[in-house]
């Protein structure tokens, strides 16, 4: 099911549309993850990130990583059957440690901490092989540990994802990232991560199953998809929701009420 | 109605009053801001090419979208950008908004002097210095003279999060007072601000259009529906608030439709029309007459009009003496019990003086 590559999530995403030529279908757009504490949004970033070196042969990924060490993700990806220590000494990997990154505290004279993130970001991809650099995606695991990082500046943090944004519709990348929604559900500022869901393309939401808990059911997935233009704006949006169990070593997709 | 709103900001500006400016609201439930925004640049910049317009150029300050990407939408709605009399200039502050890029490149403020239609501006927060290099590109468009050019902001959003409220709404009231300022429009997310910059932002435009789901969300604002019937999500409506210069309010509404080539407008279907007339009950029966009708019944007689003739009338009216009621053929005189098998009901009169019972219909022995 992983391999034909016609499973619910890729469908929601984009990935069943004629694999060989179009360019990479996440080009160009923002996916956004949302998880809350019951449920981690974490096995779609997975998803997307081994997707990304099985599906193209030429195809970068620079991987921001807030959350946690390389170890963890080689572990989970080599389950899925994806080796990211070979990808990265092939040069199609770059892991960015940014684990204990601590921005400047604020009204110090060089206040520019996440402009330096990003300056390293725009170097690794300079570093790229320029086979490699047609499709590039940029993940950062997660934006609530970014803001940590910048000290709770939500504005900074927007700033950053901005740029990173820049490079979506500049030169054709792809950014993924994950958030936790929870964080920021009640009051006091809605509109960070409101502000975050405006500028992303596909909005992928983890929530626990709306029913309880199930020992067959681990959560439920809503895709939020923004057909657009990119001169005319959005032309349709696309919603699909269905529900996940994450297995050992591949997770199934399927719609409510399918599995009994 | 989109038309009217384009018309009245390709007329512009009336001598010594203030550029009429647009406010486009749009919400998450509902977020085809830009695709209405991009219409209205179409329009306005067709009729500027046309020479039809009041403003004879125009400033685009792309603060969320790439400059490109505007070059593209203009020609592909078939409007000449390039053209050899210079009428656009695009004042991007998407790519490097806070001169991050600019550290690494070390290329300084120098303007790629190719471009003629594209400046950068890297210092985003600075809103007051924004309101000079936009004027000035405009008097760059447009000359020193008398003519006028008109200005779009792309996310007056990203505005307010890079600056405070005051700035913003005071960068806007200076371009609507700016002298060779015909009309601005500016992009706005509602959900993403205070109540009072919004009713500051609204203030200080003439007109607000907002862009707002076709079914009202259930689940409140800020969310999309989430199990929403209809997977794709095309439609919308738009709700126009303008402001005419003696104060007079004029609301209008209009549905809109996105698609892949771009935005529809159309009234506002008569579904709805239906819907509240399906709302009155059904009923059996027509609640007026109609002139047969009337003519009909006024012929009809009455039980009480039909009995006098010739017959003396037999309309027990409670009050009878008792030798009449002798001749009726019930006898209401008690003890006389003919057969005991029959169930009946004796009355006795008091006096000739007890009024009726109240609650006796009054009718209920009328002989016919």
């Amino acid at each position: 099911m992983e391999h034909q590559g016609l499973n619910l999530m890729d469908q929601a995403l984009g990935f069943h549309s004629n694999v060989t030529q179009q360019p990479w279908p996440l080009c160009g757009r923002f996916v956004l993850v949302e998880d809350c504490v019951d449920t981690s949004g974490a096995f779609v970033l997975h998803h997307i990130l081994k997707h990304s070196f099985t599906s193209r042969p030429s195809s970068a990924v620079i991987f921001l990583a807030f959350a946690h060490p390389i170890n963890h993700y080689d572990r989970v990806l080599r389950k899925l059957g994806c080796n990211l220590s070979s990808q990265r000494d092939n040069g199609r990997f770059f892991f960015l440690d940014m684990l204990m990154l601590q921005c400047p505290v604020e009204g110090k004279p060089k206040h520019d901490g996440l402009a330096t993130v990003f300056e390293k970001i725009e170097r690794a991809i300079s570093e790229l092989h320029p086979e490699n650099k047609k499709f590039v995606t940029v993940v950062i695991d997660d934006i609530s540990c970014l803001e940590v990082a910048a000290n709770g500046s939500s504005n900074d943090v927007l700033d950053f994802l901005h740029y990173c944004y820049t490079l979506t519709s500049e030169n054709g990348y792809a950014l993924v990232a994950l958030n936790h929604q929870d964080i920021y559900s009640d009051g006091e500022r809605p509109a960070f991560m409101l502000e975050i869901e405006y500028l992303a393309d596909i909005l992928v939401k983890v929530d626990p199953l709306a029913t309880g808990l199930a020992k067959d059911v681990h959560g439920q997935v809503m895709v939020l998809n923004k057909e657009t233009q990119k001169q005319q704006g959005i032309s349709s949006i696309k919603v699909q929701n269905f529900h996940f169990k994450i297995k050992e070593n591949n997770i199934e997709y399927f719609y409510a009420g399918t599995r009994t | 109605m989109a038309e009217s709103v384009c018309r009245s900001l390709r007329d512009g500006v009336l001598e010594g009053e203030l550029a009429p400016a647009l406010t486009i609201k749009d919400s998450l439930s509902s977020p085809f801001g830009f695709n209405v925004f991009s219409h209205i640049l179409v329009q306005l910049s067709s009729h500027i090419v046309a020479g039809k317009s009041q403003s004879r150029g125009m400033v685009i300050v792309s603060l969320s979208r790439s400059p490109s990407s505007y070059t593209g939408l203009l020609k592909m709605n078939g409007v000449d950008v390039e053209s050899s009399k210079k009428w656009i200039h695009i004042l991007d502050c998407y790519t490097d908004p806070l001169g991050w890029k600019d550290k690494t490149r070390k290329s300084g403020d120098i303007m790629d002097p190719s471009n003629q239609i594209l400046s950068s501006y890297k210092t985003v927060k600075d809103v007051n210095k924004l309101f000079s290099v936009i004027c000035d590109l405009g008097r760059g468009l447009v000359g020193e003279n008398k003519s006028r050019f008109c200005v779009a902001i792309d996310s007056l959003s990203e505005l307010l999060r890079h600056s405070s409220m005051q700035s913003v709404a005071s960068l806007l009231s200076n371009l609507r007072s700016h002298d060779q300022i015909s009309s601005i429009f500016g992009l706005l997310h509602s959900d993403l601000h205070e109540e009072r910059a919004l009713a500051a932002v609204e203030y200080t435009s003439s007109i607000v259009a907002s862009v707002d789901p076709f079914h009202h969300s259930v689940d409140g604002q800020g969310s999309y529906i989430r199990n929403s019937s209809e997977p794709n999500l095309t439609k919308g409506k738009l709700n126009i608030r303008s402001k005419r210069r003696n104060g007079r309010v004029r609301v209008t509404c209009e549905e809109f439709k996105v698609g892949p080539s771009g935005i529809s407008f159309a009234p506002v279907s008569a579904v709805d029309g239906a819907a509240v007339a399906g709302l009155i009950p059904k009923v059996q029966f027509n609640l007026q007459l109609s002139e047969k009708e009337l003519v009909d019944r006024s012929r009809v007689v009455l039980p009480f009009e039909h009995q006098g003739n010739g017959k003396p009338i037999q309309i027990y009216d409670g009050r009878r003496s008792l030798e009449e009621s002798n001749n009726e053929t019930t006898p209401i005189s008690g003890g006389k019990k003919e057969e005991s098998g029959r169930g009946e009901i004796i009355y006795f009169r008091d006096s000739d003086d007890e009024m009726p019972d109240s609650d006796e219909d009054p009718d209920d022995d009328l002989d016919i």
